[in-house]
């Protein structure tokens, strides 16, 4: 039997709420979102918060909306109302593509974005997603709000900019013309973590990469980013050889390790394969010629 | 702390720890024991249950996160003494055999059909792939599922 340890409850009714409650239970308090990641991990004792801040009654943090040029995603959404939602999907089918292959559909209803990517598990697949998008991150805390691009908001495995006492509120993402994206993963099984992601946005002015956002998961990208790869690409032309360039300097870069879910060199054969394919989608997707 | 639920309909409040997870909250609170503890881990769906309008893995909710919801558990399918459809189409189709996904399979059932009323046999499997019937019974499952739609109440 799997239970967590003892801990105190509080139910935050508005964000303002949530954050006095954070302030006066310190840092080892924890938001409690989805409960996905944090209440299995309470269960092996990974995590031992001595108070839990409830947030699920906070609909104030629940919402997708186009607004100001840019889509923005509220933190408490969950990933079966990303995956639903039309207005993401038709600019960014990245978040379709990577949301469908996330856990499976009863885990998707309730976890949340947010708590996906605030437990930063290093196989996430939101951190990708938004990374290669180059999203931006709104974080609120007893002084106001600040904005961390999402390059930013991963210190370390498990860790992130968020400070005690301040809470994930927002996604943005800047909806450019040209655009087009796409995610590919391997598992082991359907809704297992993957032995190894890749997403791609892809920005096309006529037929140049004008910009290029590459996204890895679970293969040790330093910022789940391909920079090297990225750069490669800016300025370049949108064909088949570049994005395999694309792929084997995406490779080059990461560090995978060995561990259960598959050797280092498969993993960075898979960064690689990954890679090729995601930019070769996103580019159908930005030229309108392919799903 | 103090938590009241409104399970099946019935109001019901009691104290609890607020590390209870939502599963043995039914099952050793409140004896449903119709919701199945399974895996523990969110993998298997035997403790599927609906909270408010959204089925859960409540093996993954704690009670206190119900507190002043709404939660259908499979005792709840049955009106008035007349199965849901979903419970018939099982019962038509041999959709169990040793019966311990059952409920979770029943629940996520209702919600489909609620939201598609005729889904096609994909569209069934991947509703219920976050859930595992050891008996590897998926085909009479998706037949049941498959009845339900075609007999509404």
């Amino acid at each position: 039997m799997q239970v967590p340890a003892y801990v105190e409850y509080e139910k935050a009714t508005s964000v303002e709420h949530a954050l006095g409650l954070l302030a006066r239970f310190g840092p080892e308090a924890r938001i409690l979102a989805g409960g996905h990641s944090l209440i299995p991990m309470m269960k092996l004792r990974l995590a031992q918060p001595e108070t839990l801040i409830d947030i699920n009654g906070l609909g104030e943090l629940c919402y997708i909306r186009v607004t100001g040029g840019e889509l923005r995603i509220g933190t408490l959404t969950r990933h079966a109302q990303l995956l639903d939602s039309a207005a993401a999907g038709r600019h960014f089918a990245i978040l379709h593509d990577a949301e469908r292959v996330i856990a499976d559909p009863i885990v998707r209803s309730w976890g949340t974005v947010g708590g996906s990517l605030c437990q930063a598990d290093p196989s996430e697949d939101l951190s990708a997603t938004f990374a290669a998008l180059k999203a931006t991150m709104l974080i609120q805390g007893p002084g106001g709000s600040r904005t961390v691009p999402a390059r930013e908001f991963h210190t370390g495995p498990y860790e992130t900019v968020v400070a005690p006492g301040e809470l994930l509120t927002e996604i943005r993402i800047a909806i450019r013309p040209g655009g087009g994206s796409a995610y590919a993963k391997v598992g082991r099984r359907v809704g297992d973590w993957p032995v190894g992601a890749a997403g791609a946005a892809i920005w096309l002015a006529g037929d140049t990469i004008a910009d290029a956002g590459i996204g890895l998961t679970a293969v040790g990208a330093q910022h789940f980013a391909a920079a090297e790869a990225e750069e490669f690409l800016r300025g370049g032309p949108a064909t088949e050889a570049s994005f395999a360039r694309a792929g084997e300097i995406a490779a080059e870069h990461c560090q995978p390790s060995s561990d259960q879910r598959g050797p280092a060199d498969y993993k960075r054969h898979l960064a690689r394969e990954l890679t090729t394919r995601a930019l070769r989608s996103a580019v159908r997707r930005a030229r309108g010629t392919g799903t | 702390m103090q938590v009241t639920v409104h399970v099946n309909g019935v109001t019901h409040t009691r104290e609890v720890e607020p590390r209870l997870l939502l599963i043995h909250f039914l099952r050793d609170d409140l004896r449903l024991t119709g919701s199945h503890w399974g895996c523990d881990t969110s993998n298997c769906g035997a403790c599927v249950v609906w909270l408010d309008e959204t089925p859960v893995k409540s093996c993954t909710v704690l009670a206190a996160m119900a507190d002043g919801h709404r939660v259908l558990t499979v005792e709840g399918l049955e009106r008035g003494g007349v199965l849901d459809p979903i419970q018939r189409g099982f019962a038509e189709c041999h959709g169990l055999q040793c019966g311990f996904c059952t409920p979770g399979m029943m629940l996520t059932g209702r919600w489909l059909l609620d939201h598609d009323p005729d889904p096609s046999p994909a569209t069934i499997r991947e509703a219920l792939s976050g859930q595992i019937c050891r008996c590897t019974g998926y085909e009479n499952i998706v037949r049941s599922v498959r009845w339900a739609a075609e007999h509404p109440a």
